[in-house]
């Protein structure tokens, strides 16, 4: 079955989108490095790197490739105005001190109360990885996940109860997939926003876990 | 006067025994010591636990230690990557000895060491698979993990400009573990792009003090041709 889908980059843009001004935001490997293309100064977002750096910027075609200023995921990027780098016990101290107004993760399973599976899939022979993930989890202020909705075979990854190892519990805020934005609330998920042209049937049968609809969908069958 | 700059890559790696202890500074290859890499596997030393974020890329410097069969153990927050397969072979086939740390848990555990210190208990990790077995504690309401230090007796570390006492500067995110490692080695050996005459650092900008660092090596980076530090 073949639903309408947000791109990669949709996601990327709407999670970039919804930090506001003023924000310290950290962005993790997979499409949460991709935000960063699409603020500008004027928005006034100051982006953390877990490898020592505040102030990222997106690379221009005039910046050289900097083996000395990659995001998490190694890839180059730039430094912005007013940026500084730091040892990794600073860049950590920012993330458990509670220093960080948001972070950007990526998932494999987020469930309804908020718990994250992300570092580990549980198979043996397959080194776990976990990298800064369990640090920001525990510190930044709000943990946005951004993940395709359902695995490669269409498992969902919105779900009930994770059934990987967990990341964190209850640390989950918010919920950006391919099909829809959601709100992990104390009643359960929240579906802000939906792929345009999907419908309710269609997200909750992709989706684990049983889901509400916020007031500006009422128009979305 | 104090001159702890040595003369070659392999007599700064010489001493390195079979079963050491090494930390090996760097976040993918910004700040890979990679030239104290392959002086140290052409030292041949054997059985090394090595602390290390990554798993080094490729056939270069850590994975080219990992291909010879030279490390026992690493302690590494994410050893994977696009060029991680030196460190994905060892460990499918049991090659290997693995411990996943938190990568902050990693940062402050060598800290600690170089600060004296026997421990933390961080938030961090509470309540998931890498706390089994660790003592915790409810600290105002909120559950966190002990996590001892991590000693070392040498550190690799790649730095930006060093002086005779071994005083350091970094060059950007090449940052990183550095400053951590040196302080929490016995013996901590630095590759440095530029070495400087005494004074030439100014005294507030330095980030490493000479204190914890031992031996320094001077090794032009190449992507800084033309760079005169």
């Amino acid at each position: 079955m073949t639903l309408p889908r947000y791109s990669r980059a949709d996601i990327a843009r709407r999670a970039a989108a919804d930090i506001p001004a003023g924000s310290y935001v950290n962005l993790g490997i997979g499409m949460p490095v991709m935000a960063l293309d699409y603020w500008t100064p004027e928005d006034g977002v100051v982006v953390h790197s877990e490898n020592g750096i505040l102030g990222l910027r997106a690379r221009t075609e005039a910046d050289p490739l900097d083996p000395d200023i990659t995001n998490a995921a190694k890839q180059h990027v730039a430094l912005g105005a007013g940026g500084s780098y730091f040892h990794h016990a600073d860049s950590f101290a920012m993330m458990r001190g509670g220093h960080l107004d948001y972070c950007l993760l990526g998932a494999y399973q987020v469930s309804e109360t908020g718990d994250l599976a992300n570092w580990s899939l549980g198979q043996p022979g397959l080194a776990v990885a976990v990298g800064g993930a369990m640090d920001l989890v525990v510190g930044a202020k709000r943990v946005h996940v951004l993940m395709e909705h359902t695995t490669r075979d269409g498992r969902s990854r919105v779900r009930r109860r994770c059934d990987l190892p967990l990341t964190g519990a209850a640390c989950v805020d918010r919920i950006y997939t391919d099909l829809a934005t959601l709100d992990v609330t104390p009643a359960g998920l929240l579906v802000r926003d939906m792929a345009p042209g999907l419908t309710r049937q269609a997200l909750q049968a992709a989706t684990d876990a049983p889901l509400r609809y916020a007031e500006e969908l009422a128009h979305v069958d | 006067m104090m001159n702890k700059i040595v003369a070659s890559a392999a007599q700064a790696v010489a001493d390195i025994p079979d079963g050491a202890t090494v930390l090996v500074s760097g976040f993918g290859l910004s700040g890979q010591p990679v030239d104290l890499l392959d002086a140290l596997a052409e030292q041949g030393a054997r059985d090394l636990t090595v602390v290390c974020n990554n798993s080094g890329s490729g056939d270069a410097g850590l994975a080219r230690l990992i291909r010879l069969g030279r490390v026992r153990k690493l302690i590494a927050s994410y050893p994977r990557g696009a060029e991680s397969q030196a460190f994905e072979d060892a460990y499918a086939a049991g090659r290997i000895d693995y411990e996943c740390v938190p990568q902050g848990t990693l940062a402050e555990r060598l800290r600690a060491a170089g600060a004296g210190l026997g421990g933390f208990f961080t938030p961090t990790g509470y309540g998931t698979l890498l706390a089994e077995g660790k003592e915790t504690r409810l600290i105002d309401g909120v559950g966190h993990v002990y996590e001892k230090p991590i000693r070392a007796d040498y550190a690799l570390v790649k730095a930006y400009r060093a002086d005779p006492f071994g005083n350091l500067v970094y060059r950007k995110a090449g940052r990183n573990f550095g400053p951590l490692m040196c302080m929490a080695s016995a013996t901590a050996i630095v590759q440095v792009h530029a070495c400087v005459e005494v004074d030439a650092l100014d005294p507030e900008q330095v980030v490493t003090p000479g204190i914890f660092v031992q031996r320094v090596l001077h090794v032009p980076d190449p992507y800084l041709a033309g760079d005169r530090a």
